[in-house]
């Protein structure tokens, strides 16, 4: 290694730390992590094999990813050094940190899909029938018909129906109270007590459990009927419509409109609206014009992001809109029935109590659909941010 | 259309902390005044209490009189938006909406405002006013594009286009070339020679080359210390601010000495 360094003085290299042969010297070849990889998983293996009943894959994965870890820190600190070593230790610990909060999400994405989705393809009608007329013994008939199955009696478009009534009146109520209340805060509040304790009531509100939120819209709507119709038993019979289940979920929504909002608009920045003002434009005109279109996209994805929240909601909807079988696009009359509710009553209450099968069928269809409609919306998010997004063309 | 502004004791506070205290100057129309001094002397404050953009900030007022042509703008049944209107401003760092094409940015401040329009009339004013700013040449044929996808320069002279599209009396221009490079600089000096043939312009600038480039007359602010006002030192024309002050202050400031 002194070879390299024949120009210089030999009182100068003295002074100088020693230098590696060359600027590859002292890295472990690319090939050791498959090596290691390849190891951990024939010891983990063997391991599983001699300490396990059959071949649980869960043990085999934990036993493997465990002896990774520490062989590639074993393997680095005897090739490279300590530091490295320590360095790929943590790097292998993200890592597998990460793996782990992936698995859930896999593995439910993969049940519903796995699940729900032959139903959706033999049957794609039960995106389209609801449960009207349906009993216990189309269920038995169809098991009793055995494999290939017939045609599987109702299905879940009163739900779907439902879903998207309930969905938007809630849109309708939360988007405008939660951007002009984020408007204030931003625009008019100034950071004075009052624009303070709003935020901190929107925040407790973020916090609220659903079902309180569906208990208070029902005694909202029971209140609101006694005074119109006067306190009858007819009053307590029309509280529970699709209308109530949309006044429990705006509340869920509007702490969530407002935040997300908010952060939107506070990113805008001063020497835009004082540009507008600088040309003799009003307050008003400069945050119609100026201030919301440069944050639309942000405000856009969060109302979507928002709406894919609430449409997964249950309990809220369960107490405030009942549960119908019927296809009811009527918010104002009689009950009505969302996705999350159906998948809910045909799990704990079959169609036929001694025939359960098709009632699961339905509800893991019903889920399926749900998550597309949740991703779906997550996707829209994202392309309304790109759309909206201010353009910086050359 | 150009108009005089006179101050009399004016004081600028923020909440209760006083930035600037008793300035008194009077500026001709179609004159270009330029503000210097040292950071922190309330120049900028100052030159934003002209067209009334300081009380925009939370807690932010003015204590005096400040005329454009006879009339008090701080009086109290003068409405903010149509001072601003007749006084336009160009900031720091070029600000053109995103948003908006560099067309729309031109016209912003009619549409804004929801002022109707015709065609013919909008691409008179777009014309005028970019060719007002030196930009009709190099940006004619993408008017449809964004204003933000222009160059630091470009976008600069843009904002000025769209501040003399609505026919200001006077441009309040804060250290327009800061963040511009010397041929951006030259070109917007250029501008603002010939736009004192319609305005009163005023510029605060850091640049005292700048300053004995393109003022007639140059005012000197200065400050005591840290927590104390600003304070008009001297206003004059600008060759006796430079070559012969008649205060100590200013002389050490334009020779260097300090600041």
């Amino acid at each position: 290694m002194s070879s390299t360094v024949t120009t210089t003085p030999p009182t100068e290299t003295d002074l100088r730390p020693r230098r590696q042969e060359s600027l590859s010297g002292g890295r472990k070849p690319g090939w050791v992590w498959i090596a290691v990889l390849v190891g951990a998983a024939v010891i983990g293996a063997g391991l599983t094999l001699l300490l396990a009943e059959g071949f649980p894959i869960a043990a085999f994965l934990v036993i493997t990813a465990i002896l990774y870890v520490l062989g590639m820190y074993v393997a680095t600190r005897a090739m490279e050094n300590r530091r490295r070593a320590t360095d790929g230790l943590w790097r292998n610990l993200v890592w597998l940190a990460f793996l782990i909060a992936l698995a859930p999400l896999v593995s439910v994405l993969w049940s519903v899909v796995a699940t729900g989705l032959p139903t959706l393809v033999n049957n794609p009608h039960v995106m389209a029938y609801d449960m009207q007329g349906v009993t216990g013994v189309d269920d038995s008939n169809w098991i009793d018909a055995g494999t290939p199955a017939g045609e599987l009696a109702g299905g879940f478009g009163h739900a779907l129906v439902g879903t998207v009534v309930i969905t938007l009146i809630a849109t309708i109520i939360s988007v405008p109270i939660g951007m002009l209340t984020s408007i204030y805060l931003v625009e008019y509040g100034r950071d004075g007590w009052f624009s303070r304790a709003i935020i901190f009531f929107v925040d407790v509100m973020t916090g609220i459990p659903s079902i309180v939120a569906g208990l208070f819209a029902y005694a909202a709507v029971t209140w609101v009927l006694e005074q119109v119709m006067g306190s009858r038993p007819e009053a307590l019979q029309n509280v529970q419509m699709g209308f109530t289940a949309a006044i429990a979920l705006s509340v869920l929504m509007i702490p969530v409109v407002v935040r997300s909002t908010e952060e939107m608009l506070r990113v805008v920045p001063n020497e835009l609206r004082e540009g507008s003002y600088a040309l003799g434009v009003r307050k008003w005109q400069t945050i119609a014009k100026v201030v919301l279109p440069t944050a639309i996209s942000g405000i856009a994805s969060g109302v979507t992001l928002a709406i894919a929240r609430v449409a997964g909601e249950t309990a809220p909807i369960l107490v405030t809109a009942g549960f119908a079988v019927n296809v009811n696009w009527d918010p104002f009359d009689n009950w009505m029935t969302a996705l999350p509710v159906f998948i809910y009553r045909q799990l704990v209450a079959p169609t036929s109590p001694t025939a359960a099968d098709p009632s699961t069928a339905r509800a893991w269809a019903a889920a399926l659909v749900l998550v597309a409609i949740v991703m779906a919306l997550n996707l829209l998010a994202r392309v309304i941010a790109k759309a909206f997004a201010p353009k910086s063309g050359r | 259309m150009s108009k005089r502004i006179q101050a009399n004791d004016v004081d600028v506070y923020y909440g209760t902390f006083k930035a600037v205290e008793g300035v008194n100057i009077d500026i001709a129309p179609r004159t270009v005044t330029a503000f210097i001094g040292p950071s922190g002397c309330g120049k900028t404050t100052f030159l934003r209490s002209i067209n009334r953009m300081h009380e925009v900030l939370p807690g932010a007022h003015v204590e005096g009189e400040l005329l454009l042509d006879g009339e008090n703008i701080y009086a109290s049944n003068v409405d903010p938006v149509r001072v601003r209107s007749q006084i336009g401003m160009v900031f720091q760092r070029p600000n053109p909406f995103p948003t908006m094409s560099i067309r729309d940015n031109v016209l912003a401040g009619y549409k804004l405002n929801g002022t109707r329009l015709s065609k013919a009339r909008a691409d008179e004013i777009v014309e005028t006013s970019l060719r007002g700013a030196n930009l009709w040449n190099e940006v004619k044929d993408r008017l449809d594009k964004p204003g933000s996808g222009l160059s630091g320069g470009q976008q600069q002279r843009l904002c000025i286009a769209r501040s003399i599209a609505v026919q200001p009396d006077v441009i309040l221009m804060d250290e327009p070339c800061s963040a511009l490079d010397p041929i951006s600089t030259l070109a917007v000096e250029d501008l603002i020679n010939e736009m004192k043939e319609q305005y009163t312009v005023i510029i605060v600038t850091h640049n005292m080359q700048q300053a004995a480039r393109v003022a007639d007359k140059t005012a000197f602010f200065n400050i005591q210390g840290v927590g104390e006002p600003g304070k008009l030192i001297e206003f004059d024309e600008t060759n006796t601010i430079f070559n012969n002050p008649s205060n100590q202050q200013t002389e050490d400031y334009v020779s260097g000495r300090f600041g």
